[in-house]
């Protein structure tokens, strides 16, 4: 039996920003696969290439200012290649997106019920009434309290854990088959955050949809994905079930990440088990593997190539050389 | 306990915002009635949701605006007072801020910055320059590469160590870290951590942590303190807050964190809804509204600090004898 392509298929993806005095490469040769229903965590730092991945998906980076190469393909469609009316129909029908600042992301000068039953609109057809009422169904589906005077509020009138659950429905509007979640929590408090991941949990169960979630908190890609990948410098370091790279990390940056986490078991007075140096300049990456130059394992011959992927797990790949050092930590 | 280095007493900050010409004056109640102490040498973590009033407090406590009333005594001195002048308090408490890039003048070298604090105080430039060289060697960069660069030219994370630095320039008791790791990656937040309490020994100081980041915020905190809408919810020792919380709320927050046990996860919000406006704040407890211990006392009666252990204190009518609520020891036995 021949089994189905994945639901969204990244091979060799590679985006960089031309904007500047000097080409910034954000995503160096990123291979991602997404099934039907799973839902992926992307966890990096700050210019990791996490986001502007997710971005490249959507098509959202500045077309003129970036350089994007590889193959991106969603249900079999190649991305890449997809006109501007295709691409109108592609974004928010078999891709949607919530982003970290819902403030932002939603227009001011709309009431919510407008915005979502002006996109099933849009995209769906069908009458204007049709469209008011699934936008009231979406809002109970995402647990907002006395839903039809919400529908009639301007985003600046809710707080940010319901413009975040706002944005969710408007994301969910037409059905779409993959959710990207950019960092959707990192703005809220904490005792909102947790509510919003469940409810991501729950629709994502009830849905059936697909999700990449990015983030740089491993609590949060714990609480949400099946499986992680580790992005560091524009590459996935490792990728594998959640368990895995929470329990049997073989990276030495993921190791590294988890040992540096304060964690409730700590003694007090004991100190971190931080990770020397900082993160790489996308402006001057360095050759061969990225996370050498604050490696304890560095070899010189880690400075000289980029490491493929090595299979240390049952789906759980690490893209180093020394992974026959790292199995013991 | 010997007496505490700085001592806050009731205070309060509202800020007024514009209502209409006839309108009612309207007031945010960032901080409504705030009373704590700080004891030489320990680090005192302060919690709680945006809008609760922990930066508001931090500003306070530094005189960055002034409060609408209550007092802030350092070493039994009042603030702005004969026995203590402001600049003089200000050289003993220094603060560094979440924006490492905000918080530094772009066009003054490193090695200036730092130095600034102390000339303005009264050191000789060549001095301050020098203690400036001293410092940047003890937050871990090297002053010959260093001393003359401009703040744009580092790392978030080098930043955040010059304004380290910095407010150690005037040889502070006290230096108050709101939200000072939030912005660094994680990689680097550790190392920062760690240079943290490297200094704290060396210089003998006493460290208010502001963060909302829980994990850290246990990890570098002696005591703790748990604020809600412009109000102290419970203060007390580090492990007893997140072992043993006694206010709802406490409770809440502390489950609120991610688990990370993939086979545990949370499976229930232990709260719901958002923090309440501090415009109009509920009335009584202003926990009630989200409280699922809360009676019909809870909106009338407002609870007070109460002791509920070891330097552990609670406002929570349940632990308040003869509050009226059904939980609440009665006032016999506490007597």
């Amino acid at each position: 039996m021949l089994t189905a392509p994945p639901l969204v298929d990244i091979q060799d993806l590679k985006v960089t920003f031309t904007g500047g005095p000097k080409p910034i490469c954000a995503v160096n040769g990123v291979d991602l696969a997404l099934e039907r229903g799973e839902t992926l965590a992307i966890l990096g730092e700050s210019g990791s290439g996490k986001s502007v991945t997710l971005r490249a998906l959507l098509r959202l980076n500045p077309e003129k200012r970036t350089k994007v190469d590889g193959r991106i393909a969603v249900g079999g469609e190649d991305v890449l290649a997809l006109k501007p009316r295709e691409l109108q129909a592609f974004r928010g029908r078999t891709v949607s997106m919530i982003f970290q600042e819902p403030a932002l992301a939603l227009d001011p000068v709309y009431t919510l019920g407008h915005q979502i039953a002006e996109t099933i609109v849009k995209h769906n057809g069908g009458s204007y009434a049709d469209a008011k009422a699934k936008a009231l169904d979406l809002f109970e589906r995402v647990r907002i309290p006395s839903p039809e005077r919400r529908l009639e509020n301007y985003p600046h009138e809710m707080s940010g854990g319901m413009r975040q659950r706002a944005m969710i429905a408007l994301a969910l509007a037409c059905n779409p088959k993959v959710l990207l979640a950019d960092e959707p929590t990192t703005a809220l408090d904490a005792t909102v955050q947790i509510q919003i991941l469940l409810l991501i949990r729950e629709l994502q169960r009830e849905f059936g949809i697909a999700v990449i979630f990015v983030t740089h908190d491993i609590g949060v890609a714990v609480e949400v994905a099946d499986r992680v990948a580790v992005m560091y410098g524009g590459r996935i370091v490792e990728t594998g079930p959640i368990r895995d790279i929470i329990r049997r990390p073989r990276h030495p940056y993921t190791i590294g990440l988890l040992k540096s986490r304060a964690h409730d078991a700590m003694a007090k007075g004991t100190r971190l088990d931080a990770i020397p140096g900082s993160p790489p300049d996308l402006a001057n990456l360095p050759p061969g593997c990225s996370f050498a130059p604050r490696c304890k394992l560095g070899t010189p011959a880690c400075t000289e190539a980029v490491p493929e992927p090595v299979a240390v797990g049952e789906g759980h790949e690490a893209r180093c050389f020394r992974t026959d050092q790292t199995a013991a930590a | 306990m010997t007496q505490p280095l700085l001592t806050v007493r009731g205070l309060v900050k509202h800020f007024p915002i514009a209502g209409g010409l006839f309108g009612q004056k309207k007031v945010v109640r960032a901080v409504d009635g705030v009373d704590f102490d700080v004891i030489d040498g320990e680090t005192l973590g302060i919690v709680g949701e945006s809008g609760c009033g922990k930066s508001t407090t931090a500003r306070l406590l530094m005189h960055l605006m002034p409060q609408t009333s209550g007092e802030i005594l350092f070493d039994a001195a009042k603030v702005g007072s004969p026995d203590l002048s402001l600049s003089e308090y200000r050289r003993q408490v220094q603060m560094v801020f979440q924006d490492s890039y905000a918080s530094l003048n772009p066009r003054l070298t490193i090695e200036s910055s730092i130095a600034f604090g102390p000339q303005v105080h009264g050191v000789p430039q060549r001095e301050a320059i020098e203690r400036a060289r001293d410092l940047l060697a003890k937050v871990g960069l090297e002053p010959s590469r260093f001393a003359g660069r401009y703040p744009h030219e580092l790392s978030g994370g080098q930043r955040q160590r010059i304004n380290i630095a910095r407010a150690l320039a005037l040889r502070p008791r006290i230096v108050i870290l709101d939200e000072a790791v939030s912005a660094l990656d994680k990689s680097v937040e550790a190392q920062v951590l760690n240079l943290l309490m490297d200094l704290k020994d060396e210089f003998k100081l006493t460290y208010i942590f502001i963060s909302h980041d829980l994990h850290v915020v246990r990890y570098m905190s002696d005591r703790v303190m748990v604020m809600y809408l412009g109000k102290v919810a419970e203060i007390g020792p580090s492990e007893a807050i997140f072992e043993t919380p006694l206010h709802p709320y406490s409770a809440a927050l502390t489950r609120s964190m991610p688990t990370m046990d993939p086979d545990n996860r949370t499976m229930a919000a232990p709260l719901s809804g958002d923090p309440p406006n501090p415009i109009d704040p509920p009335s009584g407890c202003r926990f009630h509204t989200r409280c699922s211990f809360a009676e019909g006392v809870c909106s009338q009666r407002e609870p007070v600090l109460t002791a509920a252990g070891a330097f552990h204190h609670v406002a929570c009518l349940r632990s308040e004898p003869g509050s009226g609520h059904t939980m609440a020891p009665s006032s016999a036995i506490a007597a």
